[in-house]
C-alpha cells in the first residue's frame, strides 16, 4: 500500500478492483465502511462476481476476468475527455511533459516499438525521454494560452490537433512554474547531484522504485552492448501541447479505449460504464484539487499474463486524478497472507536482495560493475531537481554485505560481492517448477508452502516432485505436497515407482513464534509466543540454524567447489542453533561497525550501536545493516516494533507511535504530492506534511517523504525513487517487459479475439511453457465458459480444513455457477458437476447462484464460473472421504506475467458439464 | 458506600472510537444494533459465539448457500442469514443478517413457558434461559414469533442466545460484538443504540448520490421493541432479511393462555375448591351409607 489500512477511513471515493476485501481482509475493511459512514464515501466495486464487497458497495459492475485494463484505460479516457484531471499535479508531479523520443511507437496494432516477433523480445532503446530541455513554448512573459503555438513545430514534430480542455490550465501552471524557475536561477541551485550527499535521518522512501536499465527480466539477455540510460536532461513542454509530450501519447493511446471498447471487451454495458466512469472521476470535477480517492486491490489484478500492467494503469489513473501520496488516496495493494510484505522485503523473490537491491547477474564481474548497472542517475529537466534517492544504492548494498558476511567482508575483496550467487536466468515459482519436472531440480524444500496446491497446474507439480530426488516438507499438519504420492487417481503401481525421498519437518505455528509480522500498510508489528510448539515440533529459525551448521560442517570437512560464502557468512548469535529473534531483527536494523558521524548536525552513532535510520548507511564498510528499509525499526531506543501508543494528534489516523512503518516510520508514502507545489496541502483539513517558510523544512503529521530542506523553489519532484523525481505515466526503457504504456491484452485463454488488435491477442512477451504437461485450451475445443479462482472468509488457504471449527462454516468444495448456465446444463444447486478443461478434470457440487450474471462480451454470450481454492486430498472432510479431493489449481494453466512471473490463476477456460 | 461490583472496560488497545459497552449500567435496558447495512458476513460472530459458549461443533452440509446452516441450533445461537435478492430496478442485493436471540420486550417464550425459573427477563432487557429449571416441554419454541429456541434432544433442555448475560454482567460487551470486525455490531444501554440506529438509518435515506428511501430501524413495536435492533436497506420489508417477521406476534394461545384461559381456569378451579369447602362445613363430609338391602326377587 502506498497509503495504509486506517488511511482508508480519510478517502471520498473508492474503487475496489481486483480483491474482495470484505472476503479476505474483514478486519482491514472496517476502514472503508468506516470512510462510508464517517465521510458519506462512495465505494465502486468491479468484479467477476458480486462479492461480499459488492454487497456493501454503492455500485457494482460485473467485468469479465482479465479485462481490467479495458475498464482502466476507459477511466483515464473518461478523465482525460471530460476534464477531470488535476492537472498542477500531472505537470508539476509526473512526467507527462517528457518529451519522448521519435522512434516510439504505440501498440496500434498490438505491439510498441522494438519488436521481435520471433524471439518475442523487444529491443526497447526507442521507449525513451528525448534530451534537450524546454522545448515548450514561451509563456512566461506574456501568459499567452499555449496551445495556439505548440512546441511541436519547433521541434519539428507531426503537428497535432490537441483541441482539448486542459489548454486553459495549462497556461496557469507554466506561468507558475516558470516564475519558480526564476526563482531558483536567482537563488542557489542545487548542482545536479550534491542531494545524494549527506541524507537526513528518515528520508526517503521506496515504492515504484523500477530503475532504468537492468530489470530482472532483462538480465542474461544484455548482450555485449551497455544498455541504454535516460537522458540526464530532458526534453519537456509544460503546456502538454507537443505531439510527442508523454501526456499527448497516453491521450492518443487511451483515445482507443472509449467507452463502446469497453464494453465489448469487459462486458459492462456502456451506461454502467459510464456511470461509474463519472462518479469515481467526480472527485475532480471543475478543477476541485481538495476530494481524494483511493484503489484498492490484490490478487484478482496481479494473478494475469499481464497484472503488473493492470497496477500500473491504476497507479497512472491515480497520478492523473492527483491522488498518489494523499490521505485518502493511493494505490493500495492487499497483501494476502499476514507477512507477504515481510517475505517481499526481505528479498523472498528470487530477482531482489532485501529492501529491493538488485540480485546480481553474471554480468556484474565485480561490485563496481554492479554498483554501476544498479544506480540510477537522475534524468529529469535540468532546471527541476530529483532526489534519486537509489543514488544511495552502494550504501545499502555494501552494508547489506557487512551483515551477510561481517569480517569476511572487506574493501580489499569487494566486500564479499563475489560471494553473492549471480542469477543466469529466471528462477520463479512457475520455471522452478518447469525446471523440476524436466528433471533438472533433484529437490525441493517446502517451508510452510503447499506447493502441490499452489499450482498453477498441480498434476505438473505432482509429476515434478515424482521426479525428483528428494524433498522436505516443514509443515504444521501433514499437506498434499507431503503426500504428493497419494494423489488423487494415483495407482498402487505408480506409488511404487516414485523414488522421492520425503521428509516432514514438524513446524510451529504463528502463534508459536515471535518476530514481526508486516502488515499491507507497511508496518512492522512485533507478535509475541502465546504457546510453545508441541511435541517435537520446531520454530522455523531453529530448523533452518540447524539445516545451515550442518551444510556447515559438511562444507569444512569436504571442501567443496566454493565453500566462502557458506564457511564466511556471518552467524554471531547469542544461539547459534536457535537464534532470537530479536537479534535477528537488530542485524536487520543494522549498526555501526566504527564511530559515524553526520556531517552536517555533527551527530555521532559510535560503533557498536544501533543505526537510528538507513541514511546513517556507509559505503565503506563502517556499517552493516540487513536490509535497509528497516533501519529505524531496532535503534537504541529498542524495538520500534513493539511500540503501542495510540495518540494521533492529527486524527488522521497516523498513530506514529504504534508499531513502526518503512521507510522512516512514515505512514503515507510520497506525501510531498499531498501538497500544491508551493508547498501548501490540496486540502487543508487533510494536512500530512508541508513547507514550513520560518524553519526552511518540510514538516507535518507524518514523516516528509522528501528531502526535508529542499524547498518548493527547486522543483524537487515528490517521486523520490524514480530518477526523473516524477511519476510516471510513461514508464522508459526496461521498466516493464511489454511496454511504457499498459495495453489490453487478453488472457492466455480467452473466449474472443481481442478486439483491439486481433491478431495480437495475447501479451506479446508472454510464453507459453512447452512440456507434454502444458496444455492450453481454447473455445474451438469446447473450452468456453471463463473459471477464476479465490479464497473465502471462513477458510485460510490449505490449512484451516484441519480446523473443525472453520470446516463446521463451509464444510465443502463448491463451484459458483451463475442461474442462467445452471437452467441451460439443468444443474440444480447442490449436485455434483465436472469442470474440465486439457489439463485436468475438477468435480465438486454446485452452488447455483444469482451473484454471477451470464454477460455479452464482444457480442458474444459468455458465462463465468468461479472456483474456491480451498480443499484438496488431505484434511477433516477430506480424510473422512466427505468431500471431492481435486485441488482447484489442477485447471490453472502454466503461463506467467513476464514481470512478476505471477501465474494466471484468474481468467482461464473450462468445459461445465453435469457430472 | 456504593462500590462498583462489575468490571467495566475503560479503553482498548489499538481500537478505533469509543470503547463498547462503555457507560454500561445493569439497571440500565441494554440493547445490540446491527447495522444490515455494513455487514460482510465475515461469520466472525458466529465463531465468537461457538467459542465463548463453548459449543461442540455441528456437522453441516452444503446447501447451495454462503448460509453456515439453515437455521440456528441448540449449540449454534448466532446465524447470519444470506440472501440473494433481485431487486425490481435490476440490481442485485446480498443481504446478510445476523440471526439470534431478539430478547423481546414481551418475550413470547418466557409467556409460554409453564415451567417456574426457566425463563428469566433481566431489568436490563435480556430474557435469559435457566436450563435447571426447563422442563423440556418446548412452549417456549412455539411462543417465538423469530424461531429461536432450540431443543437439545440428548439433555432434553432448550437452549438461546443469553446476550452474553455473564459477560455483560461482568461489563463486558457480548462476544458477537467484541468479534465484528467492520463494527457493525455495536452495544450499549438501548436508548444510545436507538439514536445511532436512527442516525445511520437517516444517513441512508438521505445519501445524496445513492438514497434508500425505505431505510429504517428494526425495532418491532408489536412485542414492545426489542433488545437487539437493526438497520435495515428497506424496513418496509424485514421478511426479505431471511424471514425477520414485519409484525411478529406471541401466537394468541399463549397470551389468550396466560392472560384469560389460565386465569379463567384458576378462577374455575378455585371455585370448585371453595364449593367443595363449604359442602363440607354446610353439608359435611360424605357419610359411608349402608348397603341397601338385597331384594331377592333379583337375585
Amino acid at each position: 500500500m502506498t497509503n495504509g489500512w486506517i488511511d482508508i477511513k480519510n478517502t471520498d471515493m473508492m474503487l475496489i478492483m481486483g480483491g474482495n476485501p470484505a472476503e479476505n481482509h474483514p478486519c482491514g475493511f472496517k476502514w472503508p465502511v468506516e470512510a462510508k459512514k464517517t465521510r458519506n464515501a462512495k465505494m465502486i466495486v468491479v468484479d467477476p462476481r458480486f462479492t461480499r464487497t459488492a454487497s456493501v458497495a454503492d455500485m457494482f459492475l460485473q467485468i469479465r476476468a482479465g479485462s481490467d485494463i479495458a475498464f482502466l484505460g476507459g477511466l483515464i479516457n473518461y478523465a482525460i475527455q471530460n476534464n477531470r484531471i488535476a492537472w498542477d499535479y500531472v505537470k508539476n508531479y509526473t512526467n507527462a511533459p517528457f518529451i519522448v523520443r521519435q522512434d516510439f511507437k504505440l501498440p496500434d496494432d498490438g505491439v510498441f516499438s522494438g519488436f521481435d516477433a520471433t524471439t518475442q523480445v523487444y529491443d526497447k532503446a526507442s521507449w525513451n525521454y528525448e534530451a534537450g530541455g524546454n522545448v515548450g513554448p514561451k509563456t512566461e512573459a506574456t501568459g499567452q494560452a499555449p496551445g495556439a503555438s505548440s512546441g511541436a513545430a519547433a521541434t519539428g514534430g507531426k503537428s497535432s490537433a490537441a483541441t482539448t480542455g486542459e489548454q486553459h490550465k495549462a497556461g496557469e501552471s507554466v506561468t507558475q512554474f516558470e516564475q519558480k524557475r526564476g526563482e531558483a536561477k536567482g537563488g542557489q541551485p542545487q548542482p545536479a547531484g550534491a542531494s545524494k550527499e549527506k541524507t537526513q535521518g528518515g528520508q526517503g522512501s521506496l515504492g515504484g522504485g523500477h530503475q532504468a536499465a537492468g530489470g530482472p527480466g532483462a538480465s542474461g539477455q544484455g548482450g555485449p552492448n551497455p544498455p541504454p540510460t535516460l537522458p540526464p536532461n530532458v526534453a519537456y513542454d509544460l503546456s502538454l501541447q507537443h505531439p510527442r509530450c508523454v501526456f499527448q501519447l497516453l491521450k492518443q493511446h487511451y483515445s482507443r479505449y472509449t467507452p463502446e471498447m469497453v464494453e465489448r471487451i469487459t462486458g459492462i454495458p456502456k451506461d454502467q460504464f459510464l456511470k461509474a466512469a463519472d462518479l469515481f472521476t467526480s472527485i475532480r470535477k471543475d478543477g476541485d484539487m481538495k476530494k481524494a480517492g483511493t484503489i484498492i486491490y490484490a490478487v484478482g489484478w496481479t494473478q494475469h499474463t499481464f497484472g503488473t500492467q493492470i497496477i500500473r494503469t491504476a497507479a497512472m489513473l491515480q497520478l492523473l486524478l492527483g491522488n498518489v501520496g494523499r490521505a485518502g488516496g493511493g494505490v493500495n495493494a492487499l497483501r494476502g497472507h499476514s507477512n507477504i510484505q515481510g517475505a517481499t522485503d526481505m528479498g523472498g523473490v528470487f530477482d531482489i536482495l532485501p529492501g529491493y537491491l538488485k540480485m546480481p547477474n553474471p554480468t556484474d564481474t565485480d561490485l563496481a560493475t554492479f554498483l554501476k548497472r544498479t544506480t540510477p542517475t537522475a534524468s529529469k529537466p535540468s532546471e527541476w531537481d530529483s532526489y534519486n534517492y537509489w543514488s544511495n544504492t552502494p550504501k545499502f548494498m555494501v552494508s547489506f554485505l557487512k551483515a551477510m558476511f561481517g569480517d569476511a567482508a572487506k574493501k580489499e575483496n569487494d566486500f564479499a560481492f563475489h560471494y553473492l550467487p549471480k542469477i543466469d536466468r529466471r528462477y520463479s515459482w512457475v520455471e522452478m517448477w518447469d525446471r523440476m519436472y524436466k528433471g533438472e531440480v533433484k529437490g525441493h524444500i517446502a517451508f510452510g508452502m503447499n506447493g502441490v496446491m499452489i499450482g498453477p497446474n498441480s498434476q505438473k507439480n505432482i509429476e515434478a516432485l515424482k521426479k525428483a530426488e528428494w524433498l522436505v516438507v516443514c509443515e504444521v499438519f501433514p499437506d498434499e505436497t507431503s503426500e504428493f504420492w497419494r494423489s488423487p487417481g494415483i495407482t498402487k503401481d505408480e506409488m511404487a515407482n516414485i523414488k522421492t525421498v520425503v521428509y516432514r519437518l514438524p513446524g510451529a505455528g504463528f502463534a508459536e513464534k515471535d518476530g514481526t509480522f508486516v502488515n499491507s500498510a507497511r508496518w512492522l508489528q512485533w507478535k509475541y509466543v502465546a504457546l510453545p510448539p508441541p511435541g517435537q515440533a520446531k520454530v522455523d529459525q531453529e530448523i533452518l540454524a540447524r539445516i545451515f551448521l550442518k551444510v556447515r560442517e559438511l562444507y569444512k570437512a569436504e571442501g567443496g567447489k566454493f565453500p566462502d560464502p557458506i564457511l564466511n557468512a556471518s552467524w554471531s548469535y547469542s544461539n547459534p542453533l536457535n537464534p532470537p529473534l530479536a537479534e535477528v531483527a537488530k542485524e536487520i536494523n543494522g549498526r555501526a561497525l566504527a564511530d559515524i558521524t553526520d556531517e552536517k548536525t555533527g551527530q555521532v552513532v559510535k560503533a557498536g550501536q544501533q543505526l537510528p535510520g538507513f541514511a546513517w548507511c556507509r559505503d565503506d564498510g563502517t556499517t552493516m545493516c540487513g536490509n535497509w528499509l528497516y533501519s529505524g525499526s531496532w535503534t537504541e531506543a529498542g524495538a520500534q516494533s513493539q511500540r503501542r501508543g495510540t495518540e494521533d494528534p492529527s486524527g488522521l489516523g497516523i498513530y506514529p507511535n504504534w508499531g513502526w512503518s518503512w521507510p522512516a516510520n512514515r505512514r503515507v508514502m510520497y506525501n510531498r504530492a499531498s501538497c500544491d507545489p508551493s508547498g501548501k496541502p490540496w486540502d487543508a483539513s487533510r494536512a500530512q506534511v508541508w513547507w514550513n517558510e520560518t524553519q526552511q523544512k518540510w514538516v507535518g503529521n507524518d514523516v516528509p517523504d522528501f528531502k526535508v530542506d529542499s524547498p518548493p523553489r527547486d522543483h524537487m519532484g515528490p517521486f523520490i525513487m524514480n530518477p526523473e523525481g516524477v511519476g510516471r505515466l510513461f514508464a522508459p526503457l526496461a521498466a516493464f517487459a511489454e511496454g511504457p504504456f499498459p495495453e489490453h491484452y487478453e488472457p492466455i485463454e480467452s473466449p474472443i479475439a481481442n478486439p483491439l488488435h486481433p491478431q495480437q491477442s495475447n501479451n506479446p512477451v508472454v510464453k507459453k511453457f512447452t512440456t507434454d504437461m502444458d496444455k492450453y485450451g481454447t473455445p474451438d475445443q469446447g473450452f468456453n465458459v471463463i473459471c477464476t479462482t479465490y479464497r473465502l472468509t471462513e477458510h485460510y488457504h490449505y490449512w484451516t480444513k484441519n480446523n473443525p471449527m472453520i470446516v463446521q462454516l463451509v464444510p465443502e468444495p463448491f463451484v459458483e455457477i451463475p442461474e442462467e448456465l445452471a437452467k441451460e446444463l439443468g444443474i440444480a444447486g447442490g449436485e455434483k458437476v465436472r469442470v474440465s478443461n486439457p489439463r485436468a478434470q475438477y468435480v465438486a457440487k454446485a452452488m447455483v447462484t444469482k451473484r454471477i450474471k451470464p454477460m455479452t462480451i464482444d457480442g458474444k454470450k459468455t458465462y463465468q464460473i468461479g472456483i474456491p481454492i480451498h480443499w484438496g486430498y488431505r484434511g477433516i472432510a477430506e480424510d473422512e472421504g466427505k468431500t471431492a479431493l481435486d485441488p482447484t489449481n489442477l485447471l490453472s494453466p502454466t503461463v506467467m506475467d513476464p514481470n512478476a512471473y505471477t501465474p494466471e490463476y484468474k481468467g482461464f477456460l473450462v468445459k461445465l458439464e453435469k457430472a | 458506600m456504593d462500590v462498583q461490583r462489575t468490571l467495566e472496560i475503560r479503553s482498548i488497545s489499538g481500537h478505533p472510537g469509543t470503547v463498547p459497552g462503555r457507560g454500561v449500567k445493569r439497571e440500565l435496558e441494554v440493547a445490540k444494533y446491527i447495522d444490515v447495512t455494513t455487514c460482510i458476513g465475515c461469520k466472525a460472530c458466529e465463531v465468537a459465539c461457538v467459542e465463548w459458549n463453548d459449543h461442540p461443533f455441528r456437522e453441516t452440509t452444503f446447501d447451495n448457500t454462503y448460509q453456515t446452516m439453515p437455521t440456528t441450533e441448540w449449540n449454534y445461537y448466532n446465524l447470519i442469514k444470506f440472501v440473494e435478492h433481485q431487486r425490481d430496478d435490476g440490481n442485485l442485493m446480498w443481504l446478510m443478517r445476523k440471526d439470534q436471540c431478539m430478547h423481546c420486550e414481551e418475550p413470547g417464550c418466557l409467556y409460554a413457558c409453564p415451567a417456574d425459573g426457566a425463563i428469566v427477563q433481566y431489568t436490563n432487557g435480556i430474557v435469559d434461559f435457566q436450563q435447571e429449571n426447563c422442563i423440556g416441554c418446548q412452549y417456549c419454541v412455539s411462543g417465538c414469533p423469530f424461531d429461536i429456541p432450540k431443543f437439545n434432544p440428548a439433555t432434553k433442555k432448550v437452549y438461546k442466545c443469553t446476550l452474553c448475560s455473564d459477560r455483560v454482567g461482568a461489563g463486558l460487551e457480548p462476544a458477537c460484538i467484541k468479534s465484528c470486525p467492520t463494527g457493525c455490531l455495536h452495544f450499549g444501554t438501548k436508548d444510545e443504540m436507538k439514536a445511532l440506529a436512527e442516525a445511520r438509518a437517516e444517513q441512508l435515506r438521505n445519501d445524496p448520490l445513492f438514497p434508500m428511501p425505505n431505510a429504517g430501524v428494526y425495532d418491532p413495536q408489536s412485542i414492545g421493541g426489542t433488545h437487539v435492533i437493526y438497520v435495515l436497506h428497506d424496513a418496509t420489508k424485514p421478511e426479505l432479511y431471511g424471514g425477520l417477521p414485519a409484525n411478529p406476534q406471541i401466537p394468541p394461545s399463549y397470551t389468550f393462555w396466560k392472560y384469560i384461559l389460565k386465569p379463567i381456569g384458576l378462577f374455575i378451579a378455585m371455585m370448585g375448591l371453595l364449593a367443595m369447602f363449604f359442602h363440607y362445613i354446610f353439608i359435611g363430609p360424605k357419610v359411608p351409607q349402608p348397603e341397601p338391602p338385597a331384594r331377592e326377587e333379583e337375585l
